[in-house]
């Protein structure tokens, strides 16, 4: 069947001179540990708000349980630090009931992928107009230091002493498959890349899914070391974007190519940079194929990985609300009243 | 010439066939020419979970029962008067029910030794005198109704179908109804099309046979009841929780928005509600229980009136979100539609076998009110009582109906509207003093909605302090919450009305009951004071907290008998909260209590005196 193009929800945008990065600052005491990668994202969530020009009161932060999921506390709007998993749920029912919020959700690897694993799914086959941001450490941390679905195989943590047997997830993979429409990977110390791909996902119209690549200090220091190091990091990540050629390595010496569907690290100096693959953000395949890109064989990408417009499920509700009740005289008693008979 | 008339004060019928063969239908057919028609009544469909199970076998077998009377009609009917059986395993399965010297209709046809076999019989219970006990009919109702229509050149299969509006036919000749009602309903169903009108062919020849035909010397007539004046119409308890809480929207000025996850008996409330977005309501046909009960708190968050629906797998899986609204404090109406449990039990078959898990089945202090609806009808006024707790004391309610009061239908008195109290509800919006748990009288907190200025506020699962909702590990502040979410729920019995006492006001014996159990626990009551008996009867609405008067009503009477479709649950609330010796009737068999077994109950207890 035809899909209706449903309107799309409005949000309000109002001029962001009004607010500043102070009003979306709590009053209360942020407390995870000193150097938590969570810090960096608090940060750039809070920088990046004024500059939405969303008033704050419309803005809601909803998440699950776990370091991640006390987000919503420290954030000045409304907010609901609920049960875990089940953020996504919560927060469909916030956005369908009231379209005009900007709903943003806070989870991470363990809250979104293990206990949450089928309301992550579902939400992002609904395309319900809401952010998702996933801070993945690859470790539980709120319940000191367990493999998570992310972890490597092999993991030793406290509850796999000889190492987990366990192969990990990949949530942007998960949201591929689950045929999101929006779908980014970021670094918490990538402060200007955090903040230009939450603008991205801001802008969007379905479910935005933001996978944060977050470093805890204290149970998983290093996950990341490569990709954040100074002398790895060149060749261990490429930042991709729509429309621009695959390039990494210091000074962009190396790029990616596609033979077919199979991707390929060359010298640019070698092939030339007009036989590099362009990234094409609409194109599925594009995604599919650079998601799967691993180290060591390949660089990890982060950017967004895949970007297109398809109606969300709040908007198709209420534009179904809207046809229905449009110019509607039923009330209650109408209906009480059908096949009824009188007994005199 | 026609034949004579003996005029009867009640009646009960029961339809018994094939899961397929269109039972169900016959049994709502006849039910609403019978309302029609003036008499009261009361109705029980009784079907299996399979969809289809294999064609004869007891497994398959579904029936649909109807009572209706000249005089007031509360339950079902403990055994029938009539029986039809459209196979050898409708009879095997039902038979035991039917009442000594009752009337037997058995569809001859399909009395053939396969299906006698597939039935567990050994014989043909026709020839070997097991039958002797009854008035026994046999007609070729499948031939019959091939024959009416052997003409219209259908196939077989789709003849075949149009046997249970023969059989419909010849019950409303036996009753001598009038099929004016269910020829409109043919033709509003099916139009011009061959399936109508060899339904309708069916339906007469039934009706004719059953006139011509010399089996039958005489019909029957049931007299109008004597009802109150007023607008009737039949409901399910389905429909009228579905009804009541379009109700609640309406005099709350809210929005209905409902979570819900298919599952047996509760789905047709999802699929009532869900034709009603010209009213507003949304619907979220969750990815499971727990997403839809997610999504209804979500709603209430936003300021939608929210519901879920399930039954009580469902809401095991729901008892964490469940928690999480009542310490975030929010409105929201858990509805479970009670099926015999444990685990997946026999979702089809009523129980009450979930108040404990209702009352209690939350980690920690976790008060939530409950409030459970007695009939189909009742459970109108049970959704409206619901949803009014829920929003005026900000809290989630369990309200509590059963796979009986769900299926089974009624005449109902229709509501004026505009006699219903509304609901008070308001959004605070006022900056100024504003704190996220401050309270009012009720020790309710203000409902504040994202989007309003100046109120942003956090929210969420661990403890907080008092006033302010921020988080608390202070072990006073604790104690002081937990005392307080307590005394929110009690604080709901201030608003209460008086308890209605039925039968006898003081005296030897008081039943207790609640849910499903009223119409027989009724009936049996005015029996006994009939007899001359001291018994009294409260069915309660509210179960958590009881009412203020209850306790001095318990002691008003010698003795305390609670009924109920478990093993003793509401028994073991009433002992440990008021300390009487109330005895437990428990019956855990999937089935409604009969009037018969209430009254031994009553009589056993009075004797032990």
């Amino acid at each position: 069947m035809q899909q209706r193009q449903a309107p799309y929800p409005q949000i309000e945008h109002t001029d962001p001179s009004g607010q500043t990065r102070k009003d979306f600052v709590s009053d209360q005491e942020v407390r995870w540990c000193p150097g938590c990668g969570d810090y960096s994202i608090l940060a750039q969530v809070q920088r990046v708000m004024p500059d939405l020009g969303i008033p704050k009161e419309k803005l809601v932060f909803v998440s699950g349980i776990g370091c991640s999921s006390r987000f919503p506390y420290y954030m000045n709007t409304y907010g609901i630090h609920s049960i875990h998993g089940r953020a996504p749920a919560i927060a469909t029912g916030i956005k369908s009931t009231s379209p005009d919020l900007s709903v943003w959700v806070i989870t991470g690897d363990g809250d979104g992928l293990s206990i949450g694993g089928n309301h992550f799914l579902h939400v992002m086959r609904r395309n319900v107009a809401l952010k998702l941001l996933m801070f993945n450490n690859q470790i539980y941390g709120l319940t000191k230091g367990q493999y998570s679905p992310t972890s490597p195989i092999g993991k030793r943590a406290k509850s796999t002493p000889m190492g987990s047997v366990d192969y990990p997830v990949d949530p942007v993979h998960v949201a591929l498959g689950a045929n999101a429409t929006f779908v980014a990977r970021t670094l918490d110390v990538n402060v200007k890349h955090i903040q230009a791909i939450l603008k991205r996902a801001e802008a969007h119209r379905g479910t935005a899914f933001v996978e944060i690549y977050q470093n805890c200090n204290i149970f998983n220091d290093g996950a990341f070391a490569q990709l954040t190091d100074k002398e790895t990091k060149a060749a261990s990540l490429i930042e991709i974007e729509h429309g621009k050629p695959l390039r990494f390595g210091k000074d962009g010496d190396k790029g990616i190519v596609f033979d077919g569907v199979k991707p390929q690290v060359v010298d640019v100096a070698h092939v030339g940079e007009e036989a590099l693959y362009v990234h094409d953000e609409t194109s599925e395949l594009s995604a599919l194929v650079i998601s799967r890109m691993k180290a060591p064989e390949f660089p990890t990408p982060i950017g967004v990985f895949r970007a297109v417009d398809r109606p969300s499920y709040d908007a198709m509700l209420q534009d179904q609300v809207e046809r229905a009740s449009a110019g509607n005289e039923t009330r209650v008693q109408d209906l009480l009243d059908e096949g009824a008979w009188t007994i005199e | 010439m026609s034949k004579a008339v003996e005029t009867v004060e009640t009646v009960a019928i029961r339809f018994a066939g094939d899961s397929g063969d269109g039972m169900q239908l016959t049994g709502t057919q006849f039910t609403d020419t019978t309302a029609l028609a003036g008499n009261d009544l009361a109705t029980f469909p009784d079907f299996p979970a399979e969809i289809r199970a294999p064609a004869g076998t007891l497994a398959g077998v579904s029936g649909f029962q109807i009572n209706f009377s000249s005089e007031a009609v509360f339950t079902p009917g403990d055994a029938p008067d009539v029986l039809v059986a459209m196979n050898p395993a409708a009879l095997k399965a039902n038979l035991p029910d039917l009442k000594q010297g009752g009337m037997l209709i058995l569809n001859s046809e399909a009395f053939t030794a396969k299906n006698l076999t597939r039935a567990g019989y050994d014989g043909d219970p026709r020839d070997n005198g097991s039958l002797k006990n009854y008035r026994t009919f046999q007609a070729d109702i499948t031939g019959m109704t091939l024959k009416a229509i052997e003409d219209m050149k259908l196939g077989t299969r789709t003849a075949v179908r149009s046997k249970n509006f023969f059989a419909l036919g010849l019950v409303y000749w036996l009753y001598n109804r009038d099929m004016q009602h269910s020829i409109d309903w043919i033709k509003g169903k099916f139009g011009d099309t061959d399936v109508g009108e060899a339904n309708l062919r069916a339906l007469k020849a039934g009706y004719n046979f059953g006139e011509t035909a010399e089996l039958f010397d005489h019909n029957y007539e049931v007299k109008q009841a004597v009802i109150e004046p007023g607008r009737y119409r039949n409901i399910s308890g389905n429909e009228a929780l579905g009804l009541g809480f379009l109700a609640a929207a309406e005099l709350s000025g809210l929005d209905l928005f409902l979570g819900s996850y298919p599952i047996t008996p509760a789905s047709d409330i999802l699929h009532f509600l869900a034709r009603f977005k010209n009213l507003g309501v949304k619907t979220f046909q969750a990815e499971d229980e727990i997403a839809a009960v997610c999504g209804a708190l979500g709603a209430s968050y936003a300021g939608a009136l929210a519901i879920t629906t399930t039954s009580g797998p469902g809401l095991a899986l729901k008892a964490e979100a469940v928690g999480l609204a009542l310490m975030l404090e929010l409105p929201m109406v858990i509805v479970n539609v009670q099926r015999a449990g444990p685990s997946t039990g026999m979702p089809t078959k009523t129980e009450q076998a979930d108040l404990m898990q209702a009352m209690y089945g939350r980690n920690g202090e976790s008060p939530v009110p409950i409030v459970a609806a007695r009939s189909p009808g009742d459970a109108f006024y049970a959704a409206i009582e619901a949803s009014r707790i829920a929003v005026t004391h900000m809290t989630p309610v369990l309200l509590l109906s059963d796979g009986f009061v769900a299926t089974s239908a009624e005449p109902w008195r229709i509501p004026d509207m505009a006699s219903l109290p509304p609901i008070d509800v308001s959004f605070r919006t006022e900056q100024e003093g504003f704190a996220a748990y401050l309270r009012d009288e009720r020790l309710a907190r203000p409902w504040a909605l994202p989007g309003t200025p100046g109120l942003e506020h956090r929210v969420g699962g661990l403890e907080k302090e008092n006033l302010t909702g921020n988080i608390s590990y202070d072990p006073d502040n604790h104690e002081l919450m937990c005392k307080l979410r307590a005394e929110r729920v009690e604080r709901i019995a201030d608003d209460l009305a008086p308890t209605e006492i039925g039968g006898q006001q003081s005296g030897d014996l008081l039943l207790v009951g609640w849910g499903g159990t009223y119409g027989p626990m009724r009936s049996a009551v005015a029996q006994m004071n009939e007899r001359g008996h001291k018994v009294g009867h409260v069915h309660l609405r509210h179960i958590n907290p009881f009412p203020k008067d209850f306790g001095e009503i318990l002691r008003r009477f010698d003795r305390v008998l609670v009924p109920e479709l478990n093993l003793g649950q509401l028994v073991q609330l009433i002992r440990s909260r008021y300390l009487v010796d109330a005895k437990s009737y428990p019956k855990i068999k999937g089935q409604p209590f009969k009037e018969a077994e209430v009254i031994e109950a009553i009589k056993a207890q009075l004797e032990a005196h």
